[in-house]
């Protein structure tokens, strides 16, 4: 491997061991599909950011931070439900993206891929990784108070909305780093599929957030040796691609039926 | 005597419905105020204003040193939340910069086992459910002490139970109490002072100021209900109103 692939490989465990944390409590606080939109609303960031010819994920940066104060206000209690916006944002956030971001762009854009690292944006990358696991690590207590009940949160003296509006900037800047290598349709799903997995084979919360980053590793660690060993099959007359986000994904989709047959035993 | 809290004028509207009206009363150190009250009545809308969980307009101005410990009547907890009374009285601690031993304290205070400790939370029983709210509210040593129907989702032998450890808590903590309850014999055992709440403050005083007016005001003339003596320790379903 060169040092840049090295680097990447790196880049994306660390983001999977995040995205295992940061997914863990998105399914005890009932986000998943907030998490989904999110992650759809980097596209047309993406998408306009290729076109004006700006760094692709500086363009997913603005439009996460849109979709990280949206989410927010929803959660607060606004006008219509959570789950009518959530359905008309997720949806809307994919056509308009699909339509900005040029067509040659567009399946990495969607399924993403490694792309060329640099040594600065691998560091940046390493930056944003421990500073979601150390908020995730300093923030427990309030987390766990929180999700428990809101209300017995703020009475315990904890600013229930200052943190969640926290929680959600950390969500987004997981959904950015792992932009880069499963786009903006799977990334969701790096941060959701570890933490069912987790749910499915734990009792005690630190072995869920355990068991939920490493499948989340491990998924990433197969999906990448797969991508290598075989970037495409032939099975009969045909030619399977195995793309990298869409290998990892599945390789977690198919832990995740394990452990609903672990569970059941 | 001293004052833990003035409530003075608190009304609370919401999308143009008037839930609460010029509510006015006052908490003395050491008192026990029972809110009673029908169903719809703003009793729970009372306790959170309290709370400044909910908006309102009017005074509430609790004393510089009032801690409060809050008991909601229920909470909408995922039943698959793999977290334990342990995980949660662990966090309140670190939140409320408790030593972790205070644990030890309040789980022997309340009466709680290590195994509901190590129980996830969705899989407890009602009554143990209510317990461990009640522990975890004395963790960060409340002088006040809020209860929403402390035993609404408690059988009956659970009732007393809890009935007689809010009385013990409250010597042992010094709290003073709000409770919101529909048992009347909590009210004339336990009640040093009484709200009777109907949107607006019916009646505020000693038990005694309940009348038969005032009951009929509150839950309207056809509602039967039996009053029990000042001293009686009757079962407590006897005096559902």
């Amino acid at each position: 491997m060169t040092t840049t692939e090295t680097m990447s490989l790196s880049l994306a465990l660390l983001t999977a061991l995040a995205a295992g944390l940061i997914g863990a409590f998105a399914l005890m606080k009932r986000m998943s599909l907030a998490g989904d939109v999110i992650s759809h609303i980097a596209l047309p960031g993406l998408g306009l950011a290729l076109i004006f010819d700006i760094n692709p994920i500086i363009g997913a940066a603005v439009a996460l931070f849109f979709g990280t104060f949206l989410i927010w206000q929803l959660e607060k209690g606004g006008k219509i439900t959570t789950d009518v916006a959530v359905g008309v944002m997720f949806t809307a956030a994919l056509a308009v993206g699909t339509l900005v971001t040029p067509s040659e762009d567009l399946i990495e854009a969607l399924f993403g891929g490694f792309q060329e690292l640099t040594t600065l944006w691998f560091v940046i990358g390493v930056a944003c990784v421990i500073v979601i696991v150390a908020f995730i690590w300093y923030f427990r207590h309030q987390l766990i108070i929180g999700l428990f009940s809101p209300e017995l949160a703020a009475t315990s003296g904890i600013n229930v909305s200052r943190i969640n509006l926290y929680y959600l900037m950390m969500f987004s800047l997981t959904v950015l780093l792992g932009l880069r290598f499963l786009g903006a349709l799977l990334v969701g799903a790096l941060i959701i599929i570890p933490a069912a997995i987790g749910r499915q084979l734990t009792h005690t919360l630190t072995a869920f957030l355990a068991v939920s980053s490493a499948a989340s590793v491990v998924s990433v660690l197969i999906g990448f040796a797969i991508n290598r060993l075989y970037p495409s099959l032939t099975v009969g007359s045909v030619k399977l691609n195995l793309a990298l986000g869409p290998a990892i994904i599945s390789v977690a989709a198919i832990i995740f039926l394990f452990s609903l047959i672990r569970k059941k035993i | 005597m001293t004052k833990r809290l003035e409530v003075r004028n608190v009304s609370v509207t919401v999308d143009g419905t008037r839930l609460l009206e010029d509510v006015t009363f006052d908490l003395g150190v050491g008192e026990r105020l029972v809110i009673i009250g029908p169903n719809g009545a703003g009793k729970t809308v009372l306790l959170k204003s309290l709370l400044d969980l909910m908006p309102h307009a009017g005074d509430i101005v609790w004393a510089p040193d009032a801690r409060i410990g809050y008991v909601p009547q229920k909470i909408d907890a995922d039943r698959h939340l793999p977290i334990t009374y342990k995980d949660l009285f662990v966090s309140k601690c670190r939140v409320a910069g408790e030593p972790i031993a205070r644990i030890g304290d309040v789980i022997r205070d309340v009466g709680i086992s290590r195994k509901i400790l190590d129980t996830p939370v969705g899989h407890l029983s009602g009554g143990q459910f209510q317990l461990g709210l009640m522990a975890f509210a004395l963790i960060g040593r409340p002088n006040v002490l809020i209860l929403d129907e402390p035993t609404a989702s408690v059988d009956e032998p659970g009732e007393e139970h809890i009935y007689s450890l809010i009385e013990r808590l409250q010597h042992e903590y010094d709290l003073s109490i709000i409770a919101v309850t529909h048992d009347m014999s909590f009210v004339y055992r336990e009640a040093t002072r009484v709200l009777c709440l109907n949107r607006r403050a019916v009646c505020v005083g000693t038990p005694e100021a309940i009348t038969p007016d005032v009951l009929a005001e509150l839950y309207g003339e056809s509602q039967s209900f039996y009053r029990h003596h000042h001293h009686e320790h009757n079962a407590p379903e006897d005096g559902r109103v």
